[in-house]
């Protein structure tokens, strides 16, 4: 028996694949996969099917990915990750994906960042609910046959750990109260920590990141904290950052301050060959840089034909009409970069492994594929891959019990922060977290933290996991992806290395690890 | 502009449900989810009303719930629309409370599970538009919410299956028709009365009537998707 934490795409991946293997597992998750962060991707899913005849390849994919990260990734997991896409997305197509097509019934494949082919394939601009639905009814076939049981409003209160290994894990039913000691491995796969930013990121509210400074806390190791990715098309919703994919930008929209009273479309003259579409770390950072001097920055995807809005982007303008009450066919729209997503995560090894045996992770909680900066349509992508991965390196010690026990309702750990203290952080991490950063500015983000009061072991947790993220931060002193920093702007070869952060008798340590060699092939 | 909240509050489905009242100073573009969030975390932090929120950006159905007597999504909801500054929020009613606004809504998942909402075998790609529609469910209930049809432990499953099964009719495999067709009759052909009035309850949009129309030919009627015909268009 294996326990899956999370019921998104990279949890959805991992049940089905041991399910496929015959292999029981729970699936434990806050809310229904229909309310994952997955559902909310949009743009696509990445993969080098050369639908489109410009001889595309995966280890132009690899090259891409690479470089993308900034040559952070372990080149060994990335190869395996670009070299099994296609299969992956065939096995998505097989599950019933409506993948947009060509008229001669190949995938469609559109534009993303940071990459010079069309490579990714999408379903509009709702690719990640049309992949959720299709692996929720695919999951559901095995939880008809009791391979896979789900545990649909529960929650991570902490692993169960012995002698250095994990034995299971304690669970706690948010609508009893009731808490449950599961035995067996366990597969981490719950999202990322977008609840250390509260109403700064694109994510949901159920990706607290309380499961996250749990783990953490018990000594679990994070890797690249500092990496977190500032998408640079969002705009402000009530509580959240509403994404407006980069699919707008494959699709022909196009990145323009106003100077001297008429549009520069800064991008496509600093950067003539992907213009818009360099990775999203160098475009955000331009968009500060020109909003500094000129003001706000514009998206003008009024020269897109109206064959595009209907068949690839009509969910996307129909958002945009919805809460801005702006129609992007007509009128350009105010775009500024946000919190999307988190690079670093747990330390795994390409196999998904953690440096605790029995405990695996996948998905955006984990720290793998990305490098310094992800490329748009990888993440689905590395969700489906990982969660695969990890279920396949599970597989192998699948643990000798099933046993469930209900245990202490009291266990004080793993409760969530409550929404004050939650903001208080938040607002000193992004203070000292920003798109561009400074050795000074994290010091003085680390102080604030250091003399937050903290009333009992959540909002510890929450404390600690935060200060290893801003430790991170101050430690890597070079700028690299989505990290930079103005005191220190050259990337330098010998933070060509992991930043590893842990949790070791109260205090947070970091320390930088070698990237693993790439193995002939 | 100063907002009223009526919140039907109940701390478990045993207890009998009272209405709490707040007030609120707000701008008039406010969701009602930010609303609660306000209220929780301003005026009652220590008893917090319970509510389920994910995404706030009505793609994840999680915030459910009846506004002035409609089932909406809360974080779609805006103050704006509720001229006369009342607002009255209550829990789904055809679904077991658990807490304040939070309902058990497992049963949509359960009868997803009897009719067998699965592939058996490879999808067959006949109608990408019909699949993209109806795989955009958000299994929110807000359309057996508003159905005459539905109540729960019939046999009559609603929309929150139709709209799923339309994916699967249009893509089964052939051997696996008989059985989901047969579902399909069974849990829903058969109990909808057609009052359509889940067609613009629906908080992603989804042109139920139109998947109702395509499914019933298919499954129904044998008009669709037949073996020999089976590339064809949609409509």
């Amino acid at each position: 028996m294996i326990n899956i934490i999370g019921a998104g795409l990279a949890g959805l991946s991992a049940a089905m694949t041991l399910a496929e293997k015959g292999m029981n597992c729970r699936l434990i998750s806050a809310q229904p996969s229909e309310r994952a962060q997955s559902v909310l991707a949009e743009g696509g899913i990445n993969a080098a099917l050369d639908t489109m005849g410009e001889g595309d390849d995966i280890n132009l994919h690899f090259e891409e990915t690479m470089k993308g990260g900034v040559m952070l990734a372990d080149p060994n997991a990335v190869a395996a990750l670009t070299g099994n896409a296609p299969a992956v997305v065939e096995k998505l197509c097989r599950l019933g994906v409506p993948f947009n097509r060509n008229a001669d019934g190949s995938l469609m494949l559109r534009s993303f960042g940071g990459q010079k082919k069309k490579r990714t394939a999408f379903a509009k601009s709702s690719t990640g609910k049309m992949i959720m639905t299709a692996l929720t009814d695919e999951v559901r076939k095995y939880e008809n046959t009791g391979l896979v049981e789900r545990f649909p409003h529960h929650t991570l209160v902490r692993l169960l750990i012995i002698d250095g290994s994990v034995s299971g894990v304690r669970i706690r039913d948010s609508y009893t109260g009731k808490m449950y000691d599961l035995a067996g491995p366990v597969i981490a796969a719950f999202g990322g920590p977008a609840g250390l930013f509260p109403s700064m990121t694109t994510g949901t509210v159920t990706n607290s990141g309380t499961a996250a400074s749990v783990l953490f806390g018990q000594g679990v190791r994070f890797a690249n904290l500092e990496m977190i990715q500032y998408h640079p098309t969002t705009m402000e919703i009530p509580g959240k950052r509403c994404l407006v994919s980069e699919a707008a930008r494959g699709e022909g929209g196009r990145l323009f301050v106003r100077k001297d009273g008429f549009p520069w479309y800064f991008m496509e003259e600093k950067y003539p060959e992907l213009g818009n579409l360099m990775p999203r770390d160098v475009v955000s950072r331009e968009m500060y840089y020109v909003k500094s001097e000129y003001g706000d920055v514009f998206l003008d995807m009024t020269g897109i034909s109206d064959d595009v809005w209907k068949n690839k982007l009509s969910d996307l303008r129909d958002e945009i009409m919805h809460y801005f009450s702006l129609d992007p066919k007509t009128d350009p729209i105010p775009v500024e970069p946000g919190i999307h997503y988190f690079m670093g995560g747990i330390y795994t090894d390409e196999h998904h492994r953690t440096n605790i045996p029995g405990l695996y992770a996948a998905g955006e909680c984990a720290c793998q594929y990305h490098g310094a900066n992800r490329l748009g349509g990888n993440s689905m992508l590395g969700a489906v891959f990982g969660g695969m991965t990890a279920a396949e390196s599970a597989s192998r010690l699948p643990g000798l019990t099933d046993e469930i026990m209900e245990t202490d309702p009291d266990d004080p750990v793993g409760g969530e922060v409550p929404a004050e203290f939650a903001k208080q952080v938040g607002k000193i991490l992004s203070d000292g977290l920003g798109i561009v950063r400074s050795g000074d500015g994290i010091k003085k983000a680390a102080d604030r933290l250091r003399v937050l009061k903290c009333s009992d072991a959540p909002e510890k947790l929450r404390k600690e996991f935060a200060h290893a993220m801003l430790l991170s931060a101050l430690g890597r002193m070079e700028s690299r992806g989505a990290h930079f920093r103005e005191d220190c702007p050259d990337t330098t070869e010998i933070f060509s290395k992991t930043t590893v952060a842990e949790y070791i008798e109260g205090t947070v340590r970091i320390t930088f690890e070698d990237i693993p060699e790439r193995r002939n092939k | 502009m100063i907002i009223k909240l009526d919140i039907q509050r109940q701390r478990s489905s045993s207890e009998k449900p009272h209405i709490q009242s707040f007030s609120v100073d707000t701008d008039a573009l406010a969701s009602v989810a930010e609303l609660l969030e306000r209220i929780n975390s301003e005026q009652i932090p220590d008893d917090p009303i319970q509510w389920e929120r994910s995404c706030k950006q009505k793609k994840c159905g999680a915030c459910a719930m009846v506004i002035n007597g409609r089932p909406r999504l809360a974080c779609d909801a805006r103050v704006n629309e509720y001229p006369k500054g009342v607002i009255k929020l209550e829990p789904l009613k055809k679904f077991p409370v658990v807490c304040d606004l939070i309902v058990d809504r497992s049963i949509m998942f359960g009868h997803l599970k009897k009719l067998g909402a699965w592939l058996e075998g490879e999808a067959e790609t006949r109608d990408n538009d019909i699949s993209y529609e109806a795989s955009r469910c958000l299994q929110c209930g807000c359309c057996l919410e508003v159905c005459p049809n539905f109540y729960p432990g019939g046999e009559f499953f609603g929309t929150a299956v139709l709209v799923p099964a339309s994916r699967l009719i249009a893509q089964s495999p052939e051997e696996q028709k008989k059985r989901l067709y047969g579902e399909y009759g069974e849990h829903f052909y058969r109990g909808c009365g057609k009052s359509l009035s889940c067609k613009d309850i629906c908080p992603a949009g989804i042109d139920t009537e139109r998947l109702l129309v395509n499914s019933n030919a298919a499954a129904v009627w044998k008009r669709k998707y037949r073996k020999s015909k089976d590339s064809g268009p949609s409509e």
